[in-house]
């Protein structure tokens, strides 16, 4: 199949070879879980349980109460020990709404529907299947992806795409995925076609990962429909409009939906949950985490409950060789670097990446000297440099009228950037920052709402009284004629 | 000759009477500027500024007698369309965007005397005579006016608590600063 070339971009050393020859492993049952019941794009999930309860493995423990939420449920059998906050696995580390749950060790699973095809479900109730168990887009972007299959309603589809690039240096879980369970993911697969009505899928896979490649393309051998197409390396080939640019050459509109040119994206390992939920059921309470990174004893691929702390997965792993100077969540380009490591694992979470000082070379920015390196990698064909200087001034409408909100923080501008200048980092603050203003925007409309509401009842209230006072006078003027005449009369 | 003269007389006077009436009839009540001003402050006429309301500075604000940054609950925000809108331009990072405040009332010392939400021009304080007051923080506007009036002292001034939601990152200068610090 032809592919075509995406602007921009960088290369990366990938030193996936530190984990991507090792099996995903399970992990052994954490002492306590605690799971946030917000992973996930949209509105936080609301509690069903309550301190005290006993639940079962997969049973529901927080409902989705809106359009764009995910539920959330237990990964394992025990007792909800309390329902309160507890510091969020998020650069900010502010405390989050959080289940906390003691594993009973018995791991007894809740009783599950009757395995069945999901060929003879109509396509809402693929959809509502997907919904119910919680599965959000495990690539890092959690949105809930019962939203996007639904997507056959309002756009014309034709085209799926699996996203398997897995361009973040270091991380190995979509990769050992697909080597692993390739015949699950293609059943997800299938389902997903199913469920949007697509004519094909395209399975991408950046052609440093060759075991995958093979994997896949054995699994989807019998389907003529379903295609795996090896993509060049490059950063940021996972990000799903690049993907599709890449595969297909359309571009997709700025701040649109690559659904508007027909197109829908998922993971490779939302694939492989949607196989998990429609075929039997289980909800979403687990997922492959990569351990790696410099500072790691022995980087591994595990499976890991949601709602383990990130501190055993480091023990698992044998612990530090050095002090890190990072530890992130997600990858070296994208990821974020964790609070803590009493944080629990979420379903976004595709990797703990502990990095040396050696690794992260973090050096002191120096000032930008316009050599344009930054134009050149940005994936997205924006003037980095430009926006920066606009946001660093405080200018965050000149920022915008440059293309920020088309910026996708993939960081190419920073990794290339020969001063140092912390470009994306300016970007994340600007579009923050923004969203700020634009809810105090809100608010102030809703504070002049108030004002003229207040001023029209004072108004009102001020009537009344005149009003009152008025009819007073009267009566009491007519109460002394009345009395007068009474008097002229006697 | 004498038909020149007449000629530029009656145009003369037909046009300043056509001037005259287009001033009467296409007058133009107030600034204009003053009343688009006015639809880009807060409108919650909460007074910091000095002036009695918000008309009042966009008038101030409309005849270049007040700064563009008297605003307090408008921030850095309104600074940035103030300056669009008059084409002032302003050095806008050396403008200190003041942080969110909300009041917030210390239920051990109120003692219910209803001073305070006569005074609030949003309503965001609740409560009745000989009750407890509280504040409704998604309406307060942090304008301070109820603080002075409290006869107990009980009404003070917070900082909106970040939420996950609000939270973004800082601006990267500041991270650069206490890295250098730290070295």
């Amino acid at each position: 199949m032809k592919l075509f070339k995406i602007r921009g971009g960088v290369h990366p050393d990938d030193r996936k070879k530190l984990s991507a020859n090792k099996a995903i492993e399970p992990m052994p049952m954490p002492k306590l879980l605690r799971i946030p019941l917000q992973q996930h794009i949209g509105a936080p999930a609301e509690p069903v349980v309550r301190k005290g309860d006993k639940v079962l493995k997969g049973q529901l423990l927080a409902d989705s109460k809106s359009v764009i939420s995910a539920a959330v449920h237990a990964p394992t059998s025990g007792q909800i020990m309390a329902i309160g906050n507890y510091m969020a696995p998020h650069p900010s580390g502010l405390p989050i709404r959080t289940i906390t749950l003691k594993p009973d060790h018995d791991d007894r699973w809740i009783e599950l529907p009757a395995e069945v095809d999901p060929f003879t479900l109509t396509l809402d109730e693929i959809v509502k299947r997907v919904a119910d168990a919680g599965i959000v887009g495990m690539g890092g972007a959690t949105f809930p992806s019962a939203v996007k299959l639904g997507l056959r309603k309002r756009y014309e589809l034709h085209t799926l795409v699996l996203n398997g690039a897995e361009c973040e240096p270091y991380l190995t879980c979509d990769d050992r995925l697909m080597r692993e369970q390739a015949d699950d993911i293609l059943d997800g697969i299938r389902i997903m076609m199913h469920a949007l009505q697509v004519e094909q899928a395209l399975i991408a896979i950046e052609n440093n990962k060759p075991e995958a490649l093979a994997a896949m393309r054995e699994a989807s051998s019998g389907f003529n429909k379903i295609k795996v197409i090896n993509v060049p390396t490059r950063y940021p080939m996972g990000s799903e409009k690049h993907l599709v640019q890449t595969l297909t050459g359309k571009e997709t509109p700025a701040r649109a939906l690559t659904a508007d040119i027909g197109i829908v994206v998922h993971n490779v390992a939302t694939a492989h949950a949607v196989h998990d939920a429609v075929r039997f059921g289980r909800p979403l309470i687990s997922r492959v985490v990569t351990v790696s990174g410099g500072a790691i004893q022995q980087p591994r691929n595990l499976h890991v409950l949601i709602g383990t702390p990130v501190q055993d997965l480091l023990d698992y792993c044998g612990g530090f060789l050095e002090q890190p100077s990072h530890i992130l969540s997600g990858g070296p380009m994208m990821g974020h670097p964790i609070p803590d490591t009493k944080v629990p694992v979420i379903k976004g979470f595709n990797g703990v990446i502990a990095l040396t000082a050696k690794e992260t070379a973090i050096r002191p920015p120096m000032p930008c000297i316009r050599c344009a390196n930054c134009v050149t990698a940005c994936p997205c064909g924006l003037v980095p440099l430009e926006m920066a200087a606009r946001a660093r001034n405080g200018d965050l409408q000149g920022a915008v009228d440059l293309g920020l909100m088309d910026c996708i923080a993939c960081g190419s501008c920073a990794y290339v950037c020969p001063a140092h200048v912390p470009l994306v980092q300016y970007f994340n603050y600007a579009k923050g920052e923004l969203t700020l203003r634009q809810r105090a925007e809100h608010k102030q409309a809703e504070t002049k709402r108030l004002a003229e509401q207040r001023a029209v009842r004072i108004e009102h209230q001020k009537k009344a009284k005149r009003e009152a006072m008025m009819r007073r006078r009267q009566e009491a003027a007519r109460k002394k004629a009345a009395a007068q005449t009474t008097e002229t009369e006697v | 000759m004498l038909a020149a003269i007449t000629s530029l007389t009656i145009l003369g006077i037909a046009l300043g009477y056509l001037l005259g009436l287009a001033s009467r009839y296409l007058k133009v009540e107030g600034n204009p500027l003053q009343a688009e001003i006015e639809e880009l402050l807060p409108g919650s006429q909460c007074g910091q500024c000095g002036y009695p309301g918000c008309t009042a500075a966009a008038d101030a604000i409309a005849n270049s007698q007040a700064e563009i940054t008297i605003c307090p609950p408008g921030g850095l925000a309104l600074v940035e369309k103030l300056a669009s809108k008059l084409g002032v331009s302003i050095d806008l990072s050396s403008v200190e965007d003041k942080a969110p405040m909300v009041a917030f009332v210390n239920e051990a010392l109120c003692i219910g005397c209803t001073k305070c939400f006569k005074q609030c021009p949003t309503d965001a304080l609740a409560g009745g005579p000989k009750q407890i007051h509280t504040v409704i923080s998604d309406a307060c506007t942090g304008c301070e006016k109820c603080v002075d009036i409290c006869p107990t002292e009980c009404v003070a001034m917070r900082p909106v608590p970040i939420t996950l939601q609000d939270w973004h990152w800082p601006k990267p200068d500041a991270v650069v600063v206490t890295q250098v610090s730290v070295v």
